[in-house]
């Protein structure tokens, strides 16, 4: 898997065009440079830069693809735990599910939650089972591990990142923010997930339904959102 | 072909990609590197900037596509918004007290967005304070639309940029948005409405970053909430929103009616989306824009009052926002995935990228506001033929609040969303600079990443040059000088507080809190008791993290600026090179104030945006007069806003909350 992330990387990268060289003359920056944009479209652009189509096991030992078979055409709550993580993970999953509880059906029908282990080495699909089950995570929400290298490139990619090493090593740092997003209507936002349980429900609700309320000219937005039974 | 800062950016860079697990051979393939193994620079204005990743994302500093020649495109002057008349069509239904919620078959919502909290309607909400004792005078429009055909360079080879913006208010299409939006120009005692209606694309049109509902804030006016343009109170796609102003200074209802207190005057401000959670991005797509408050005093005229440069001709207008163009694309690009804040690579001003302005040989006034999204600036007037020219100029408002008297600088810092009125002299400038006839306006302060400022001031010409000034001949001048030393407002007193609070920005998780605590809409933090004074420490315990931090309603005063000896806060403890230390403003030449500790003499001024600088204290002074209702108090680096980076209180009579640390 390590190979394919690699490839994935300079797949985003060979999109990349710049050529040309800079000179400095006295004062001026004068570049010259020869660009040749492309006209890819943004959806695909956040898809290459952002969501990484890398393999992910659920709780229930399932293989899935975290662009093609979680993110896709679907509207997401993505948030990142361990299990053994004593103070943040534990609060912010029992505010999940009380948000889980407010959100009521949508929940696995139009609106997906995902929470991937920062301990991929330690949390086997058994061991994320059981999390979910302690905390009552309900259907519609997958614990997810994988290959701690496909899910750094998922962290980073997703901007679950510090500079400062030191900050970066440390898990509860990417525990705590909730990352919201409609990927076919390119519409990324977060919240926290310390925030009221009520709050939390209330910016996700708004986010998967804003879009679709109001229309200029008759021109409503069109929900190319998938729903499950 | 790489100088020494080059080759400094090109380890930065290679280590890296190192750690992002790219081998050499892979950096070569990307054409990032040479075999010679030096990082192949990326073009423009590199000085200040290191690339995090190289170029692979496509949409990283020191990326971006530069266009081949800069100081070649006009600054443009954002067009004036015409006031209309209530017979103009756009203006029907009249705006009326309350809300008009009736319910528009066209898009089954309210026709008026307002009374909507959050996305839902809240019955008999937000009906207008005053407004039957200040009613409307002077009626705008604006329309927020795409601009699809937008350019911020005229080298071809950049292609035309999709912005968000606002219109001059006509319903024709040819009535096109502009970034900035068409400067509002209004008076005091005049009470106005802007009607805003809602028309930008459909979500899925929004180019990879912007979402369509919208809040628009009159940054610093003192408004009712109702009117503020706050971050909970958006609008959808087909609905209007009536801003009504009652136009007084503060104390108009308290202690100085019936039309307020007139050293409280306020001039130059901005209005700007403020959707909760969406702001940097719907900023970054351009829906912002300048209002000027005049009164009998600052007239636009400098033939009267104050005798300030007359407006339009010599009080301009300057916009600064650093952007970052995709290579991939060419086209403005957004990281909604960032968590730190966005650094830019490419610095606009008025919407075009490192434009000139002609000017003549007399005063000017300049009304320079950091647009964000993340960047703090501190900008010098430089000599680009012999950078270590001291050119000094005049600072003569903060926050678009005009001081005393004029103070004398050779620089200036401005965090996102500061304002600072400044006045050159550019006769004064010309016999600085002899022969030469060209100065640039230069931002020296480094920052590499969104978290704030490094210490590092570039010595004069390694900077970013924002603005190009070219002087011609000169002309008569009726303005003012400020070297004269003349009086404007005096600061109001500053009175004895009900209480003190205590507000720590702090960083938990990966999450923002204030005193440890979340942001929510519904969640009044603490409640002021209205027409009472409080002061308030906001505290920033980090030495990694700056932030500008914005507070609604009434203006505040900063009584002192203290050191509080910070941490780096890594749950680890551990302090490491990632600590930027301190580094506070040292008032750009006009010194720091001897009455208010630790302030420096230009912010000695009633302000709405206070850097919260890495490791400091600031005791600040506010009151709450007239208006009742919810505010907001956030950071205004608009990347940590949208994270939540906030928290609402209340205004309200006769209730008495005395906690200190809310």
């Amino acid at each position: 898997m390590a190979t394919m992330t690699r490839r994935n990387v300079l797949a985003a990268a060979g999109v990349t065009t710049v050529a040309g060289t800079t000179a400095l003359l006295g004062d001026d920056k004068v570049t010259k440079q020869r660009y040749l944009f492309q006209n890819i479209p943004p959806r695909e652009l956040i898809r290459q830069r952002h969501l990484p189509n890398v393999e992910l096991v659920t709780m229930d030992g399932q293989k899935v693809h975290f662009y093609d078979d979680l993110v896709k055409d679907k509207r997401v709550v993505i948030q990142f735990m361990y299990t053994r993580c004593k103070d943040v993970c534990p609060m912010v999953t029992h505010h999940l599910v009380e948000v889980q509880r407010i959100l009521h059906d949508r929940v696995g029908h139009d609106i997906f939650f995902y929470s991937i282990s920062l301990s991929p080495e330690e949390d086997r699909p058994e061991d994320l089972k059981r999390f979910a089950e302690e905390h009552g995570a309900g259907p519609g929400w997958l614990f997810l591990t994988g290959e701690p290298n496909d899910i750094l490139l998922l962290r980073k990619s997703l901007g679950f990142t510090y500079d400062d090493p030191v900050e970066d090593a440390d898990r509860n740092n990417h525990s705590g923010m909730l990352r919201i997003g409609d990927e076919p209507l390119m519409r990324w936002a977060t919240c926290q997930g310390g925030a009221n349980p009520k709050w939390i429900a209330s910016v996700i609700q708004n986010e998967a339904d804003a879009p679709f309320k109001g229309a200029v000219n008759g021109i409503r937005q069109a929900d190319p959102a998938v729903h499950k039974d | 072909m790489a100088n020494r800062l080059d080759v400094q950016r090109a380890l930065a860079n290679r280590l890296e990609l190192v750690k992002a697990g790219l081998t050499r051979r892979d950096l070569i393939k990307m054409g990032l590197m040479t075999s010679a193994g030096v990082l192949i620079p990326k073009g423009g204005l590199t000085h200040a900037q290191t690339t995090s990743f190289g170029c692979f994302r496509g949409c990283d500093l020191g990326c971006s596509p530069q266009p081949a020649q800069v100081f070649v495109d006009p600054l443009p002057i954002p067009p004036q918004l015409p006031a209309r008349t209530l017979s103009d069509p756009g203006l029907a239904p009249a705006p009326s007290i309350c809300p008009n919620n009736a319910i528009n078959p066209a898009t089954g919502l309210p026709f008026e967005g307002r009374g909507q909290f959050n996305g839902a309607l809240v019955p008999g909400s937000d009906c207008f304070q005053f407004f039957n004792q200040y009613p409307p005078q002077r009626y705008f429009v604006q329309r927020m639309r795409a601009n699809t055909n937008f350019r911020i360079t005229s080298d071809t080879k950049i292609p035309a940029q999709t912005i968000w913006g606002f219109n001059q208010g006509g319903s024709a299409a040819s009535d096109v948005a502009v970034f900035p939006g068409p400067t509002i120009v209004t008076r005091y005692q005049q009470p106005w409405v802007v009607r805003r209606f809602n028309e930008l694309p459909t979500q899925d049109q929004n180019g990879g970053f912007g979402v369509p509902e919208m809040s628009t804030h009159l940054h610093n006016f003192h408004s009712a909430p109702e009117s503020d343009g706050g971050p909970c109170r958006w609008f959808f796609r087909g609905q209007y929103f009536d801003y009504y102003h009652a136009a007084q200074q503060a104390g108009f209802a308290f202690d100085f009616q019936p039309n307020g207190d007139v050293r409280e005057s306020l001039s130059t401000l901005w209005y700007h989306d403020h959707r909760i959670e969406h702001t940097a991005e719907n900023t970054y797509k351009g829906l912002v824009g300048f209002q000027f408050m005049f009164n009998q005093f600052d007239t636009g005229d400098e033939g009267t009052g104050f005798h300030l440069p007359s407006y339009p001709q010599f009080d301009i207008p300057l916009m600064l926002n650093d952007k970052l163009l995709d290579s991939t694309t060419g086209l403005i690009c957004f990281d909604t995935f960032n968590f730190k804040g966005l650094i830019g690579d490419v610095q606009l001003v008025n919407g075009v990228i490192q434009p000139f302005l002609s000017v003549n040989k007399r005063r000017y006034r300049f009304r320079v506001l950091n647009a964000g999204p993340s960047r703090f600036y501190e900008l010098f007037l430089t000599d680009p033929l012999s950078p270590g020219t001291v050119i000094p100029f005049w600072v003569i408002a903060n926050d678009g609040n005009l001081l005393p008297t004029p103070l004398q600088v050779t620089s200036f810092r401005v965090g996102v969303a500061e304002r600072y009125d400044i006045i050159i002299d550019f006769n004064q400038v010309k016999t600085l600079i002899g022969a030469h006839t060209t100065v640039r306006l230069e931002n020296r302060l480094e920052q590499t990443d969104g978290q704030g400022p490094t210490c590092n001031i570039f010595p004069g010409g390694q900077g970013i040059y924002c603005l190009e000034f070219r002087i011609g001949s000169a002309v008569a001048d009726g303005s003012v000088n400020p070297a004269t030393h003349p009086q404007f407002y005096q600061l109001p007193s500053v009175i004895t507080p009900r209480v003190t609070r205590n507000f720590v920005f702090d960083r938990s998780n990966g999450q923002w809190v204030i005193n440890d605590r979340f942001a929510a809409c519904t969640e009044m933090r603490f409640t002021v008791e209205q027409n009472t004074a409080e002061n308030w420490n906001i505290i920033n315990p980090r030495s990694d993290w700056q932030h500008p931090i914005h507070i609604h309603d009434e203006e505040h005063r900063i009584l002192s600026r203290s050191n509080n000896g910070g941490h780096h806060s890594s749950l680890s403890g551990a302090v490491s090179s990632f600590s930027r230390g301190d580094c506070p403003f040292d008032g750009g030449g006009a010194g720091i104030s001897t009455q208010f500790p630790g302030v420096p003499n230009v912010e000695v001024s009633r302000k709405d945006v206070t850097r919260l600088q890495q490791d400091e204290t600031n005791l600040l002074f506010f009151r709450f007069r007239d208006f009742a209702g919810d505010y907001p108090m956030h950071c205004h680096n608009v990347v940590h806003e949208d994270h939540a980076m906030m928290l609402a209180f209340e205004v309200q009579p006769g209730v008495i909350d005395d906690n200190p640390n809310p």
